[in-house]
């Protein structure tokens, strides 16, 4: 399943951070950022629970950029 | 501006102000120290707080900490020295200044490509049953709804026009300039603006579904698909980091104690500090970071306002190397729609030929009667035309003011037994036979008629450097030929069925040496080809939406002479990328290897982290324009 979220981060090498923060996180297959659109793609493993996963998702982009957010 | 960047502006000036005020000031010893540690504060406490979490999450390489480091750093050594803190806060208040000049930068951008792409609509006014107007979300409008359009309004959503007659200013969606005509029956696109007449709409589309989502849907997503250049940054930024501070830190360790140990020298501590705190300066990779993405992002939406989409930063990249050009002709090169190109008479004046034709197919809705009625332009007169018999395969017979008149081809001919003869001028097309009461008067040739600029477009693309042109077609030999021949096209495949087209373009793929190719089509049937294709590049007005689908590139007007602008565009945003890569690059180690020489001071390094991404942020942006058509 996909999904694409709207986000917030200020520069484009944190957003490169966040991109492979997401990718790291359990649940998600693949994640991509795109930082002229501020959106997150998020890929997710099957039978994933996606509100949990994004709470992750969430927690490990803070700990790469503490000024960063996800809208979900 | 928002919130915070004006917050961080207010900052940026009242730390410069108070550094100047504090230059003049005649303040020694301690009081120097807390003096100017007031601006930088004022300038750094947001970087100093996040410098702490990332000694708390244990990131090493975080930008907040080595600029905490690098500052801190040396603002120690400027107490153990003599006493210059200007340098440590200058390096400070340039970071910010650099991180607020991109983060408007990047505003900026994302405004300006967004009002370029102003094709949202906000609203629809939705008529009820009992005839009322209500201002609607374009969501709630359901199939099927008749909606009214004002003078000056956006058209909401997708639809037949039902009622009303006005002019359409569609170069939001197309880039193109002329205004159209619409009137009841034509089918509008939304995003289209309503100049004069008031319309009334049935729509065909949900407004997901409709012209102007699906376009701003795909403008947005373009810059997800990331470029090679852009993975190219990212592997880079990562090892980047990591590699200066190393060598920082040897910078900063190594020297002093070969000196002491081997050399018998002091060991100088100071000045190699110093110099490895200018590696931990110029240790940030942020302006390559951002300057390619919104060099793409600028590129694709110079691209958008010219009315070519561009679904991806990667094929941008792909149509920048192309050099041979694959053509579909019908819909892509010519209009494809039939026109009167010849008119041979043997006994009467063209002008009669034509119409007499015209009246026989008066009432027929064949494609080949309507080219026939548009030619002649004033078919409804008096004339009186009777008896009309369409004859299934062949053509039609009537009566015209009293006289048998047969319009068709050579089996009518044929069949009511007059001698025809082939054309004398050899001109390619349908040929369309007349006879006047059993007589032979001569012939009428329908052709496809080539697209204004499909010449203009073949020039260009050659000026552009394009090796190779090609045309596929499933069209005769005859046809194929001449258009290939009129538009200097260098090869001509005719007679192909869909599937052989595919084989075709495999055939080019496999045979060329180092450049892309790209394929322009229309759609129909040959979206397999769009998709084998290095880029696909899509007619959208009229091409199917599977083929918008399928296409890497849509030309929004159906204008083959776009392929050489969006191909201009691409170069043009590849030239900045590589640019704000080498100079980047170029400045940053060129810095380095002048500060660890003891060439260069902190300025430099503040120039190399701050000046260089200020430049390239100001380069990128020129991706945006480009000139248009010649």
């Amino acid at each position: 399943m996909k999904k694409t979220y709207k986000i917030e981060v200020d520069c484009a090498n944190c957003a490169n951070l966040m991109e492979d923060a997401a990718k790291n996180t359990p649940g998600v297959a693949d994640a991509t950022v795109n930082f002229m659109a501020l959106k997150m793609k998020v890929t997710f493993v099957e039978g994933a629970d996606v509100q949990t996963v994004m709470e992750n998702v969430l927690a490990n982009c803070k700990k790469v950029e503490d000024d960063c957010e996800i809208f979900f | 501006m928002n919130k915070k960047q004006k917050k961080n502006l207010v900052r940026i000036i009242v730390a410069a102000v108070l550094l100047l005020i504090l230059s003049y000031a005649p303040l020694t010893g301690g009081g120097r120290f807390i003096a100017y540690l007031i601006p930088y504060l004022i300038v750094g406490y947001d970087i100093l707080l996040k410098a702490g979490k990332g000694i708390k999450n244990r990131r090493a390489f975080d930008e907040c900490l080595l600029m905490a480091i690098a500052t801190i750093g040396a603002m120690a050594l400027a107490v153990y020295e003599d006493g210059d803190y200007t340098e440590a806060i200058a390096v400070m208040l340039f970071y910010q200044i650099g991180e607020w000049f991109q983060s408007y930068a990047v505003g900026r951008s994302r405004r300006d490509i967004s009002a370029l792409m102003d094709i949202r609509p906000d609203y629809a006014n939705l008529q009820r049953e009992n005839g009322e107007l209500e201002k609607v979300d374009p969501d709630e409008v359901e199939i099927g709804s008749v909606i009214v359009v004002k003078p000056g309004e956006k058209i909401p959503l997708d639809g037949v026009v039902v009622e009303g007659t006005s002019t359409l200013n569609t170069v939001a969606l197309t880039g193109e300039a002329m205004p159209r005509d619409i009137q009841t029956g034509d089918e509008v696109l939304s995003g289209c603006i309503n100049i004069n007449g008031l319309l009334k709409i049935r729509t065909t589309k949900e407004f997901d579904e409709s012209t102007a989502s699906k376009i701003l849907e795909m403008v947005e997503d373009a810059s997800s698909r990331k470029s090679k250049s852009e993975n190219f940054i990212a592997k880079f930024a990562r090892v980047y980091t990591p590699i200066v501070v190393y060598a920082a830190i040897a910078l900063a360790v190594l020297p002093p104690l070969t000196r002491m140990l081997f050399m018998g020298m002091p060991a100088d501590w100071g000045t190699w500090i110093y110099r490895a705190l200018i590696f931990l300066v110029i240790s940030c990779p942020c302006a390559l970071v951002v300057s390619i993405p919104l060099s793409f992002f600028a590129g694709i939406g110079g691209a958008s306002r010219q009315g070519v989409l561009v679904k991806g930063a990667n094929y941008l990249e792909t149509l920048a190397e192309v050099d041979t050009v694959v053509f579909d002709k019908t819909g892509t090169l010519t209009k494809g729609v039939f026109q009167v190109s010849a008119i041979h008479t043997d006994v009467l004046d063209e002008k009669q030929l034509l119409h007499l034709a015209a009246h026989v197919e008066r009432f027929s809705t064949h494609p080949i009667a309507e080219s026939l009625r548009m030619a002649f332009g004033h078919e409804a007169d008096g004339c009186n035309v009777e008896q009309v018999e369409e004859i299934s395969g062949q053509g039609i017979r009537a009566l015209v003011n009293g006289q048998i008149i047969h319009v068709g081809n050579d089996k009518l001919m044929d069949a009511i037994g007059v001698k025809w003869h082939e054309c004398e001028h050899d001109t390619p097309g349908t040929m369309i036979h007349v006879a006047v009461a059993g007589e032979y008067a001569g012939h009428i040739i329908i052709a496809d008629a080539v697209k204004e600029h499909a010449k203009d477009a073949i020039v260009a693309l050659k000026e552009n450097g394009i090796r190779q042109t090609v045309m596929l077609t499933g069209d005769s030999m005859k046809v194929a030929d001449k258009v290939a021949a009129d538009l200097q096209l260098d090869i001509v495949y005719s007679q192909l069925l869909p599937q052989d087209k595919v084989r075709k373009v495999e055939e080019l793929l496999a045979g060329r040496n180092s450049g892309k190719l790209a394929f322009v089509g229309d759609g129909i049937n040959d979206a397999p080809v769009l998709s084998r294709a290095d880029v696909g590049i899509a007619m959208g007005a009229m091409g199917s939406d599977a083929a918008i689908e399928a296409a890497d590139i849509v030309l929004m007007d159906d204008d083959p002479l776009k392929i050489s602008v969006a191909q201009r565009v691409a170069r043009k945003t590849l030239r900045i990328v590589k640019q704000n890569i080498y100079f980047s690059i170029g400045v940053k180690v060129l810095v380095m290897i002048l500060g660890a020489l003891g060439f260069a001071n902190m300025w430099a390094a503040i120039f190399a982290d701050v000046g260089v991404m200020v430049l390239a942020v100001l380069n990128a942006v020129r991706a945006m324009f480009i000139n248009s058509v010649k």
